[in-house]
């Protein structure tokens, strides 16, 4: 665990990768370091900003390093449930995703519904959320010229990630379907539906 | 009940904004310029994160229709209630019926109007802040929209005038090296601390593009995307930085050099396009 200083109320504490930023953040979300703000996983750090009227950066390092040696030894247990997004394997990168990886359709999709998916951040927009625990033989490098739009609703993977576009944007992930689940309602506390630690599947709709 | 009759270039409402979701990919937002806004809330003794009216560029005019109190703070303009000059840093009282006249500011680019009771429209995620970036909050006022006052008050008003200091026309934002400065070849932060930088057109309440000496890259290759912060100097591949201000995305992908001091973020929020900046190192022990 590294601590870099992100100026005067915030430090950025990098990690050896995504397991880890996991299970700092879960970590820090159990038992957050007094003075925390926020807590911004992302793909090696988590980000956290604090209030210097309740703490100072040598403190809160101290405390995070803490929090951080008290995890516990096995894995706990998921306390949010399992969230199963129904999806419409009709995206228009399916084919080319069978193509480039060397499976059929009909494997693409099997591999991509029997996994077992957990939140590991959000960022980019609001509601979009990083879903690691993509079957390795899925893993393809973002397409070489981004789309400019994205629909809303787009279920799509890219490196180590699936996701749900949460709105419509632009994008570079390759799209294997589409789903009616809204992932984002301001109207719903919390408003994102993926939020960092949940665990998630995908269920095949045929239409 | 407020009517806006000229919105200027961007009148936003805004209050503190909502801190807390950035994991959720929603950024805190909120006044760019913090210490105006609170300053103007205490003037008509609200409490410091009622809602108020950020103005850019001034050239705003609206009625009331309403007896109200209200304060006008952060970058200077004349003010004019039906054609006669009010002053700024302190409260007025208006008379129901009366038209409010803001011109342009003399200096700085952000001026913050707020009014006893605060600005009542329905949050959006605990805030009635406007964050530009995602679109979250109230809508964006226009010419006849009208903006109800609420009760957000604490106390009563006790302070006629408020002295504030001028903007000056150097700029020096103090900063704080990192997290990627080790990202940079050994020359970047002394070209950074060198300058100045200037101000371009491209700016706004995200972030701030700056022209100047360009930094220069010693590490290569991709950064993952990590958390961002307001203040962050976030460094494209071609070398001039961004000064991420209040609606600035929650994470980047590319390196961030430094961070102006928190302190210093507000001042940032006044900078024009056009206008030149140095940075200087925050001085080792000094405040936080």
């Amino acid at each position: 665990m590294r601590f870099l200083t992100a100026g005067s109320r915030a430090v950025l504490i990098e990690v050896d990768g995504l397991d880890q930023v996991m299970e700092l953040h879960q970590s820090l979300h159990r038992s957050p370091a007094p003075g925390t703000v926020e807590v911004v996983p992302a793909a090696t750090t988590v980000l956290v900003t604090f209030d210097p009227a309740v703490t100072t950066r040598e403190r809160l390092t101290a405390d995070i390093a803490d929090i951080a040696d008290r995890r516990p030894s096995t894995v706990p247990p998921s306390d949010q449930g399992l969230v199963e997004i129904p999806v419409v394997y009709d995206g228009p990168d399916l084919a080319q995703v069978a193509h480039s990886t060397g499976l059929s359709i009909r494997e693409v999709v099997r591999r991509h519904t029997d996994a077992r998916y957990t939140v590991a951040f959000g960022g980019f927009a609001p509601g979009f959320a990083y879903l690691s625990g993509l079957d390795p033989l899925l893993r393809l490098p973002r397409r070489p010229v981004p789309r400019t739009r994205v629909a809303p609703g787009s279920v799509a993977v890219a490196d180590q990630f699936t996701s749900v576009y949460p709105s419509r944007s632009p994008g570079g992930w390759h799209l294997l379907g589409h789903t009616e689940t809204a992932m984002w309602d301001v109207e719903r506390d919390p408003p994102a539906l993926l939020v960092p630690g949940r665990h998630v599947r995908f269920v095949q709709v045929l239409v | 009940m407020i009517e806006i009759l000229r919105p200027g270039l961007l009148t936003t409402i805004q209050d503190l904004g909502r801190p807390g979701r950035t994991a959720l990919g929603v950024g805190a937002s909120g006044a760019a310029d913090r210490g105006s806004l609170r300053l103007a809330n205490r003037l008509v003794a609200n409490s410091e994160s009622a809602a108020a009216l950020e103005l850019t560029y001034g050239s705003f005019a609206a009625r009331f229709h309403m007896p109200a109190t209200i304060a006008l703070t952060g970058a200077p303009c004349p003010v004019a209630l039906d054609g006669r000059l009010v002053g700024m840093n302190g409260p007025i009282h208006l008379r129901a019926g009366q038209r409010l006249e803001i011109g342009v500011p003399t200096e700085g680019l952000r001026t913050y109007l707020a009014v006893r009771g605060g600005i009542d429209v329905p949050p959006v995620l605990g805030s009635r802040a406007t964050d530009t970036l995602s679109g979250i909050g109230p809508p964006l006022p226009a010419p006849g929209t009208r903006l109800p006052i609420g009760a957000d008050v604490d106390g009563y008003p006790l302070v006629d005038l408020a002295p504030v200091r001028g903007y000056g026309d150097e700029v020096i934002l103090r900063i704080v090296p990192g997290p990627r400065d080790d990202w940079f070849a050994p020359s970047a932060l002394a070209a950074l601390c060198g300058g100045p930088y200037q101000v371009t057109a491209d700016s706004n309440r995200i972030g701030i593009r700056l022209s100047g000496p360009p930094l220069e890259r010693a590490i290569h290759r991709e950064l993952p995307s990590e958390g961002m912060v307001a203040g962050a100097l976030q460094v494209p591949p071609n070398g001039q930085p961004v000064l991420f201000l209040v609606d600035h995305p929650v994470t980047g992908g590319y390196p961030v050099i430094a961070v102006i001091t928190d302190q210093d973020i507000d001042r940032a929020a006044q900078l024009r396009p056009g206008q030149s900046v140095r940075f200087e190192r925050r001085a080792r022990g000094r405040g936080l």
